[in-house]
């Protein structure tokens, strides 16, 4: 080791390094070895990835299974704590027990930034981030969710709802 | 007849060298993609094999953008006189000793100089124009900087190719490439007597085709593409067709000068047919330059590429001596066995 005076230490070479061609040899049987090596791509459309209940995708409203009614109540927590304003909600009532529900409920895919904001201070858990992650559109039109897109079984968010339940 | 036969055989070559270089790029693809464990191009036709026709119809339909203010002319003529010098020198390169069709005798080669070697040097050094010409016209500070370190890379490294390959015709005592082939065939292959001229040569002719660690003109991250930063569409096509072409003809010339080009070690081809006896030959000497343009991509995906004092560095100080040196041994060996 030697000081090249900027106080940094520079490790000194070997005369067989410094030969430079023992070396090129040595980093071309590094490569040939690289071809070798299993490969990491995914061939995409064919094969998916399906993502760990950690995944924040895009968020959805649960269903109850059995009534076929949402858990959302309106309450507008979402709306206000969405750092993009994606979410608009409007509430009316309702002869079930909850009292309110969502009349509308539209998130603008376009603007969400998927934080997990709105599920974190759902009161319900009735707002979940589901693993959709390949959204598209041709149009901005299309990339506002109504209750038609939103709303979700909980059968298919089991994974979400227990991860939820362990971590938070 | 024999303008004829020349004819057939320029086109027969000119063909299929292009036809290898799209290949050429494929495979360049590839092995990068593997070495990087990824898979490359695998959508286009079979294992992806349809991919360079793809390539080629992108490069033909894209627009030629001329930048403003550029030397129109100029910048048309540069990517030709790059593809048109890569190309000339596959002239006097013998890949097969003859064949015999009709009783008349046909060399393998499209011309047979007897200043081969000469006139592959000479084709070489005038690369350097197509290249320095397209960053002067360009009008860009890029790609002049790009065409500049081109000029001074190609002086600084053709000193040392030529006098590296001056120990093989002494060897030889022939300028002619058949003639270094067959003396070859007879005898040990010029790598053996020849180790050090061979790697200062073939570190020189990474050099004159501009492939990495010495791809100092085009440099992707340094001048954003360099002597080529202001082409596109085929005009691009032309200069990288040029840099595989060079490559093709480079690694041939490796082959011709230091492995014995088409003939093989105890292997004695009189005792066949002449017809069967060049094929064989063709197919000796595609696999070795094969070879070697594998080695070309293999050290660029593991090599970094040199800064710009360290180019002139190895350039001067280690392979101009070292060339003089190993012409001085041979020189001494030679008087000495004599």
């Amino acid at each position: 080791m030697s000081n090249n005076g900027n106080g940094k230490i520079k490790p000194e070479m070997t005369f067989w390094e410094r030969l430079y061609f023992p070396e090129i040899l040595h980093g071309m049987s590094i490569t040939m070895k690289a071809l070798f090596r299993p490969k990491f791509t995914r061939q995409y459309p064919e094969e998916r990835w399906v993502p760990p209940p950690v995944f924040r995708g895009r968020p959805v409203l649960v269903v109850e299974d059995e009534t076929g009614v949402e858990r959302c109540v309106a309450c507008g927590l979402c709306a206000r704590v969405c750092p993009s304003l994606a979410i608009q909600v409007q509430a009316a009532e309702t002869e079930l027990d909850k009292e309110r529900y969502p009349v509308l409920f539209e998130i603008n895919m376009l603007r969400c930034i998927f934080c997990g904001f709105c599920e974190e201070v759902c009161p319900e858990e009735a707002i979940i981030m589901s693993k959709e992650f390949e959204l598209t559109f041709a149009d901005p039109k299309d990339a506002v969710f109504g209750k038609d897109r939103l709303l979700t079984p909980r059968s298919k968010l089991e994974d979400r709802l227990e991860f939820l339940k362990q971590y938070r | 007849m024999i303008a004829i036969v020349a004819l057939i055989k320029i086109i027969v070559v000119v063909l299929v060298v292009l036809g290898t270089v799209a290949y050429l790029v494929l495979l360049e693809r590839k092995v990068s993609a593997y070495m990087q464990d990824r898979i490359g191009p695998n959508r286009v036709g079979p294992k992806g094999l349809f991919q360079p026709f793809a390539d080629i119809l992108k490069l033909v339909l894209k627009e030629l953008i001329v930048p403003e203010n550029a030397n129109g002319f100029i910048h048309a003529l540069a990517p030709v006189i790059s593809i048109t010098v890569a190309i000339s020198a596959l002239a006097v390169i013998p890949f097969g000793n003859y064949i015999v069709i009709g009783g008349q005798k046909i060399n393998l080669m499209i011309a047979n100089v007897n200043i081969g070697v000469l006139y592959i040097l000479a084709m070489s050094s005038l690369g350097v124009y197509g290249i320095t010409l397209s960053g002067w016209a360009s009008n860009s500070k890029y790609s002049l900087l790009g065409g500049l370190r081109s000029s001074a890379q190609m002086i600084s490294y053709e000193l040392s190719l030529g006098l590296s390959i001056i120990g093989v015709l002494m060897i030889d005592r022939t300028l002619q490439l058949d003639k270094i082939v067959t003396a070859q065939g007879s005898g040990l292959w010029n790598i053996v007597y020849q180790p050090i001229g061979f790697l200062v040569f073939i570190t020189a002719a990474f050099a004159e085709t501009n492939r990495l660690p010495f791809d100092l003109p085009e440099a992707e991250p340094e001048l954003v593409g360099g002597y080529h930063t202001e082409y596109s569409g085929m005009r691009w096509g032309l200069f990288f067709l040029s840099e595989y072409t060079s490559m093709i003809v480079s690694s041939a010339l490796i082959v011709t000068l230091y492995f014995g080009g088409w003939s093989l070690p105890f292997v004695d081809y009189s005792a066949m047919s002449p017809n069967i006896a060049a094929v064989l030959q063709i197919i000796t000497f595609l696999v070795k330059t094969g070879i070697f343009i594998f080695i070309y991509m293999w050290i660029r995906w593991t090599l970094p590429r040199f800064r710009y004092d360290q180019l002139m560095n190895v350039g001067w100080k280690i392979m101009l001596p070292l060339a003089i040196l190993n012409l001085v041994g041979t020189g001494a060996v030679l008087l000495a066995v004599k």
